[in-house]
């Protein structure tokens, strides 16, 4: 890809990302920034990448360390959110 | 001579990363509503498997093994792919622990931290990049006649991949120092180093010069000492940040590790990092935004930090002045008496604990026929949300809990006002002390109850803007003294 097609997926995502942001009830606000957090981890591709990659030791440690805090924050933040969003609960009528 | 080495993706690669991205959009999407949240939050977990699965297939750990004179035996290297699932393991397991252990209470601790492993995890992506660029495919091998040949850096990922390092190192160390401070490691008070502008940002104007640099000279003195910089101006721009502030500051660098994400993204070529990085980025944007909002701040005197250093505009004598002193007994009758009671919960509800008895409180005044409802403020707690989510923990039905837009005209129609741990948030002075340093922070009317009962520890202290609060002195007010949660205990056993 060229980058000026990743810079388009990126303007777009930053004007999906404004609208979708404002549309989220304030009372979720703490489940949005763990699950941004979990999200976010989707860095782990690039870790993922460098620890399968031969050709450098030091830079293959670097990925598997990456990896390893990629996955804290992965299944952490997706089990706390989830954890939250089950609290919520409305009014027993 | 330039030998290319960047590979063409396969069409299901670009396409597996793109439904990934849309299933974190989704994610975000049903957060809208509590309802639709949970299947959100399934989607998000679906889009990062796919991610991972289309990684780990495309990507997998190969040796290649001469057989003979041009002949080779590709085969998965069992060793590392076993290193990869170990490291995934370990990792996802102390995350699962954590999220099974940790309070409610210490989330905003919680998210700093996961925040700081975002940032870091960018830094270690950037380096292992820099270290073997061929292997994301963003060098070219360059063979000049008669040398050695040597990798050079594309120039644009040079650019991308100063600037990911960069965000990723101030995520990092700003997230240690905000999870340090929430966490009372360290105090709240700001931090201020003489000169501190003048440092800031002179070391803003090196990384942004060094990462230009960058791209004339890949040495590794340059990458590292950008990486080196950005630690240290991450952790310089958020000590100097008072405690009231660190709503603003989560969200910052929660969009922080979004912009680090997409960047490394930019270096990757890989959509579905881009579009999450631009999610997450705009996310803690607008949060920040709200949150200065709420306290009437410009997000630049936030950043610029020392906010409730010095306790001005508050009385000295605010000890001396006269004030209604009540008991559990006396607060249990007038709640007992009302139609309405709104509750006002702010940080000191969470730091005692209180939730809990405070939802048993609101379980008996709903039995006796008292309509109760709670009143948040947006800045009422260390992190954007973060009562909702202690009443939520409480079996406190959402929809009893609104906003400060939506409840604040019905307070002149409420009978009780309870505050509880909250403070600067009801402050009148916001309205009409141009003086004091809240002024024109959108507050709760609380005052406008026929009565405020107002649970604070003791009257010496202040909140967290340092101010005094002249609420404590109106007639119609009745300070409730003691401790958050036992008082609250003490007016459920007046009720039963």
């Amino acid at each position: 890809m060229d980058f000026i097609s990743i810079l388009s997926i990126f303007v777009l995502a930053c004007f999906v990302g404004y609208y979708v942001v404002w549309s989220v009830t304030p009372a979720l606000h703490t489940p949005l920034m763990s699950v941004t957090n979990a999200i976010s981890s989707v860095i782990v591709v690039g870790a993922l990448i460098a620890a399968a990659a031969g050709g450098s030791p030091s830079s293959k440690w670097l990925g598997l360390i990456a990896v390893a805090l990629a996955s804290v924050n992965i299944f952490g933040g997706f089990a706390v959110t989830q954890r939250m969003l089950a609290m919520y609960r409305k009014k027993d009528r | 001579m330039h030998t290319d080495l960047i590979v063409a993706v396969p069409a299901w690669v670009l396409l597996a990363y793109l439904i990934s991205g849309v299933c974190f959009i989704l994610a975000l999407r049903g957060l809208s509503n509590p309802e639709s949240s949970r299947r959100g939050n399934i989607t998000g977990m679906v889009g990062m498997a796919i991610a991972v699965i289309t990684t780990v297939v495309t990507h997998a750990p190969v040796e290649t093994i001469k057989t003979g004179i041009d002949a080779y035996n590709v085969n998965i290297d069992g060793r590392t792919a076993l290193e990869i699932l170990a490291a995934i393991l370990i990792g996802g397991g102390i995350g699962l622990v954590i999220a099974r252990k940790i309070q409610m209470t210490a989330m905003p601790q919680l998210v700093a931290a996961f925040h700081s492993l975002v940032g870091m995890a960018a830094v270690l992506v950037g380096a292992a990049a820099y270290l073997n660029p061929e292997a994301f495919g963003i060098a070219v091998r360059i063979t000049p006649i008669a040398s050695p040949s040597f990798v050079s850096i594309l120039p644009v990922s040079r650019i991308e991949m100063g600037l990911g390092v960069a965000i990723g190192a101030i995520t990092f160390s700003g997230s240690v120092i905000a999870f340090l401070k929430l966490n009372g490691n360290m105090s709240g008070k700001p931090i201020l180093l003489p000169l501190r502008h003048v440092l800031n940002l002179g070391t803003l104007v090196a990384i942004l010069g060094l990462i230009a640099y960058f791209v004339q000279d890949q040495h590794p003195l340059v990458f590292f000492t950008i990486v080196g910089l950005s630690f240290a101006i991450g952790f310089l721009l958020i000590i100097p940040i008072g405690g009231a502030d660190m709503p603003v500051v989560i969200s910052m660098l929660n969009s922080y590790s979004g912009w680090a994400a997409a960047a490394m993204g930019f270096t990757l070529h890989n959509t579905a990092m881009i579009i999450t990085g631009a999610l997450v980025g705009s996310s803690g944007a607008i949060l920040s935004y709200i949150m200065c909002r709420a306290m009437n701040r410009s997000f630049i005197s936030v950043i610029a930090g020392g906010f409730g250093a010095v306790a001005s505009g508050g009385e000295a004598a605010a000890i001396d002045r006269p004030y209604k002193r009540g008991s559990a007994e006396d607060a249990a009758f007038l709640m007992a008496q009302a139609d309405q009671v709104v509750i006002v919960p702010g940080y000191g509800m969470a730091v005692a604990q209180a939730q809990h008895a405070l939802r048993e409180m609101a379980d008996l005044l709903k039995a006796k026929g008292v309509t109760v409802k709670y009143a948040i403020h947006p800045v009422a707690g260390r992190m954007p949300g973060h009562m909702n989510v202690l009443l939520a923990e409480a079996n406190v039905p959402y929809d009893e809990v609104f906003e400060l837009d939506d409840i604040n005209s019905e307070f002149a129609q409420t009978d009780v006002a309870y505050v509880i741990g909250a403070n600067d948030v009801t402050n009148p002075a916001a309205k009409n002390d141009k003086s004091s340093p809240i002024y024109g922070m959108p507050v709760l009317d609380v005052e406008k109850a026929r009565t405020c009962l107002f649970v604070k520890r003791s009257m010496g202290g202040v909140g967290y803007a340092g101010i005094d609060n002249e609420l404590f002195y109106r007639d119609n007010t009745m300070m409730l003294l003691g401790d958050a949660k036992k008082m609250t205990e003490e007016i459920v056993k007046a009720l039963g």
